[in-house]
């Protein structure tokens, strides 16, 4: 009977019924399923990459051969001011900035978990920051801290909180900082707060139940039920969050430039600065470069960590 | 009585706390819409209240927008980009995520790997680089370069979304229609996706979204205003050298998100599951 089947089939076209088989066959339709991204990753980011690795170790310009270098860049770039300003920048944003979108999202997703009036608006206005444009709100903030018709200053003067004029907010060194980091844990807090409470949601009300009849007040339910269950999503969205807030281009680009005298630079709008305004590519690939140590720490944490637990 | 009192007083407090945070959020849209809608006469008058449209509301702003710049030009190129690099995103990650669920092959287990740390790979480390081989492709100052660039970061993305879809996909369903004589292509397009369509839905708005909103790849790779997208136009062709700029700014800032809050108002639901999977799965 077998074979009988087989002397048929060759009324069917040869080559169609060989790539029907092969498609079907996993060995071979998996491949070729992932070569168009694989192509894409190869192509677009795994060789500008090399190309960033390379471009850091030589003298490249815009519009002139370049030649190997040695770790002159990264000497040189440790030698400047701005380097140094910058490198000390990224962290501290980094750090304000996530510290309080952490605190801030915990406590605005503990709120959102609870029963509402207009539950679905407020949850869509909450997340609105995180969905617009984020080089386009910036604008907004950028005129929110104008130096002449700032509304934040009008207002604060008006509560009685600020002396007129009030800050110059972009014009001075840790008002212009502390501007960034505003407008930053604007855009960063629905980010957590929607993933924490995803976390709140799925914490079993069991578990707080018991709690309650043990005793536990409030603040006791929360330390000692919601934090723990919490960690592992917690963990998550710093990890992310620290990763993106790290490379962050659009807030300090659209809003101070960098400015006043470097005291707002990251590590992205400074390898702009240099790679394209001032056309040494080298340079600007070896600022960029310095994003990549904190990026393997975050891969790694992920794959080690958080991933176990999520699977 | 006194027993349900309380958790009224306790729900008003609740929202009382969440005032904060709403304006917080809420308050540059605002302020940014409300400028967009002043004359230039009281929105330079330093005695004026900056919260409120005191001398009546004006289109003068985005008519001038609309028809002396070229914003509409800058609209119709994120579009173009926009559709183009998110339908071949979302097919790209459809296959690629397929695969990583469903199928035993060589290299899986790397090619998973490489794609959740292409997916954390931040645009600002490669933007340099790219923007060498985006010259040695010839599309320097073209918005195709934004075309062929914007998957290395929507592939990862949707493949790691769709991914996590196609895994709650049960298998017995899939291996019921190849019993019954399809291909696993054909059992992939007639049944799988169907069933998996809320996630190709969260791909193609997230894919959507964050190609509208990309700012620095289209600030590197196109210049002309005949290529630049709304956001890079918006932040640098609108300002003008006087300081009588921001009315058409903030309309430039307001009407060039508009497709974004749109589709945000319809499908609200998708981009918090989206969001959520995306990061967690």
């Amino acid at each position: 009977m077998a074979v009988g089947t087989v002397r048929v089939q060759p009324s069917v076209p040869r080559s169609g019924l060989r790539v029907r088989e092969l498609l079907d066959h996993e060995r071979f339709l998996g491949p070729a399923f992932v070569t168009p991204a694989l192509l894409l990753m190869t192509l677009l980011v795994a060789y500008p990459f090399c190309m960033a690795l390379y471009f850091s170790v030589s003298n490249a310009f815009i519009g002139r051969p370049s030649h190997f270098v040695g770790l002159r860049n990264f000497v040189t770039l440790w030698q400047s001011d701005s380097f140094r300003q910058t490198f000390q920048n990224a962290f501290v944003f980094t750090g304000v900035a996530v510290a309080f979108k952490l605190v801030l999202g915990t406590a605005l997703a503990l709120m959102l978990n609870e029963q509402m009036w207009f539950k679905r608006l407020i949850r869509g206005a909450v997340l609105l920051p995180w969905v617009i444009p984020t080089a386009l709100s910036t604008l907004g903030w950028w005129w929110m801290f104008n130096s002449l018709y700032s509304v934040v200053n009008w207002t604060g003067i008006s509560l009685g909180l600020m002396d007129p004029p009030g800050p110059n907010w972009l014009g001075q060194k840790y008002y212009a900082m502390s501007a960034v980091v505003a407008v930053n844990i604007w855009r960063g807090l629905p980010f957590f707060a929607i993933l924490i409470l995803a976390g709140l949601v799925s914490i079993p009300k069991e578990l707080y139940e018991a709690a309650e009849a043990d005793g536990a007040g409030a603040a006791s339910r929360f330390w000692h039920v919601t934090l723990p269950l919490l960690k592992p999503v917690l963990a998550i969205v710093v990890l992310f969050s620290t990763i993106f807030t790290f490379s962050d281009f659009n807030i300090v680009y659209v809003l101070t430039h960098g400015g006043p005298i470097n005291s707002t630079h990251l590590f992205a709008t400074l390898a702009r600065q240099v790679g394209l305004e001032s056309g040494q590519i080298g340079q600007g690939a070896a600022i960029s470069l310095y994003l990549f140590p904190v990026l393997v720490l975050v891969v790694w944490a992920q794959l080690k960590f958080v991933r176990r637990q999520v699977y | 009585m006194a027993v349900k009192r309380r958790p009224l007083r306790t729900k008003i407090l609740l929202h009382l706390g969440l005032m904060p945070f709403l304006i917080f959020a809420l308050f540059p849209f605002y302020h940014m819409t409300l400028t967009s809608l002043k004359t230039d006469r009281e929105l330079y008058d330093r005695t004026a209240v900056p919260l409120l449209i005191r001398q009546g509301p004006t289109l003068d702003h985005y008519q001038k927008l609309l028809w002396e710049s070229g914003f509409l030009v800058w609209i119709k190129n994120s579009l173009l980009v926009t559709l183009l690099a998110t339908t071949a995103s979302v097919a790209i990650g459809t296959v690629a995520a397929y695969a990583l669920a469903r199928l035993k092959f060589f290299g899986v287990g790397p090619f998973g790997t490489g794609i959740f740390v292409t997916y954390l790979v931040p645009t600002s480390l490669l933007f340099l680089p790219l923007a060498q081989v985006v010259h040695w492709l010839g599309l320097a100052d073209s918005k195709w370069a934004l075309v062929v660039t914007y998957p290395t970061f929507l592939v990862p993305f949707c493949t790691w979304l769709l991914m996590g879809y196609f895994r709650t996909v049960p298998k017995e369903v899939e291996e019921c229609a190849m019993v019954d004589g399809a291909t696993r292509v054909q059992a992939l397009l007639r049944i799988v996706l169907p069933i998996a369509i809320p996630g190709l839905v969260c791909a193609v708005l997230f894919a959507f979204t964050l190609s509208w909103n990309e700012f620095i790849y289209a600030l590197t790779f196109t210049s002309s205003s005949e290529q630049i997208t709304a956001s890079v136009g918006v932040t640098s062709e609108l300002i003008r050298g006087d300081i009588y700029f921001w009315g058409g700014l903030m309309a430039g800032a307001v009407l060039a998100s508009v497709p974004i809050v749109l589709l945000y108002v319809f499908f609200l639901d998708y981009y918090v599951s989206g969001l959520t999977a995306g990061a967690v799965k």
